[in-house]
């Protein structure tokens, strides 16, 4: 008789398995497209923007920050994407070397 | 009439007070939860340095090597996602199992989870092993820039470090909360650190892996 006598909100699980359902096939996806022949920049995009999606789901529903207080969210996911953001000021400067070297 | 509104001015200025002095809890969670996330927060901004600098020096490498084949590497790092992916869920199976406390239960789903890190762990040590017989050092390969070992062993060593580590707080939380030493909210911690290092990994896969895929 392990079980106690709480009451306590739980999402359905049904919410869970279908995110991860759409985790995997995000992955699925990826690896096909990363053997189609676009140029390393068009890869680049498109494989992020996956990236992007997926680590979306995990926070929202695997972390629960969707169900959390606005304020708490707010707190964090700004201030962590405006950090992300200022770390790219450097990266065009990437595609600037490799115009540089020569072919 | 001057009075009244004296004290509803005092018991707005009250609420207002507060929601941000202490009394009550700004955010609605307990303060090692908070800590947690702050920590994924500064851990998250540690690997977005680490991903970026890779990501400039991928792409202005005109030599990059490419040395993973559809088989067995990308099938290898395939399975390693899907692995973590499930490891996640049943994180989650364990949370929602403490939370209407069910002890042995959410222990067996820890144990679970650990088990999915494990098995991510023996996989990438293969990975690495065979890499590191083909010839592949921290500052040279056979293939062609020199960076590649350097960024691939430092990216995918610090992921496969957080992994063990967790593997080894959920055994902790595992074993405490089945003995009534730790909480839900524990369990619930510790999951926020597993989904953590999944999430890093959905970063790490298509960049390290996918972008160096051996093409026909």
């Amino acid at each position: 008789m392990e079980a106690t006598a709480t009451h306590v909100h739980l999402e359905p699980k049904r919410i869970f398995l279908i995110v991860w359902g759409w985790l995997l096939g995000f992955t699925c996806a990826e690896t096909f497209l990363a053997y189609q022949h676009w140029v390393l920049k068009v890869m680049l995009l498109v494989l992020m923007t996956i990236s992007i999606i997926k680590a979306s789901l995990i926070i929202s529903y695997f972390m629960h920050l969707r169900y959390e207080k606005k304020s708490l969210v707010l707190t964090l996911m700004p201030a962590l994407v405006f950090v992300i953001a200022m770390l790219f000021v450097l990266f065009p400067d990437s595609i600037r070397l490799l115009e540089m070297r020569p072919h | 009439m001057a009075s009244q509104d004296t004290i509803v001015s005092l018991h707005s200025a009250q609420s207002r007070e507060s929601v941000w002095s202490g009394g009550v809890s700004p955010y609605a969670v307990l303060p090692k939860k908070l800590g947690m996330w702050l920590f994924i927060v500064s851990d998250a901004i540690t690997f977005s340095c680490l991903i970026i600098a890779y990501s400039y020096v991928r792409m202005a490498s005109q030599n990059w090597p490419r040395p993973f084949p559809f088989w067995p590497s990308i099938v290898n790092a395939t399975v390693m996602t899907v692995v973590l992916l499930t490891s996640s869920i049943t994180v989650v199976m364990a949370v929602r199992a403490s939370k209407v406390g069910l002890r042995g239960r959410a222990a067996w789903w820890l144990m679970a989870t650990m088990l999915g890190g494990i098995l991510f762990d023996v996989l990438h040590i293969h990975e690495w092993l065979g890499l590191i017989g083909e010839g592949v050092r921290l500052f040279n390969n056979p293939w062609g820039t020199p960076l590649f070992g350097g960024t691939f062993f430092t990216l995918t060593g610090l992921h496969m470090l957080h992994v063990t580590i967790g593997v080894v707080y959920l055994g902790v939380i595992a074993w405490g909360f089945k003995r009534s030493k730790f909480t839900a909210d524990d369990v619930e911690i510790s999951g926020l650190y597993w989904h953590f290092v999944d999430l890093v990994w959905m970063f790490l896969f298509p960049l390290v892996y996918l972008l160096s895929a051996k093409t026909i």
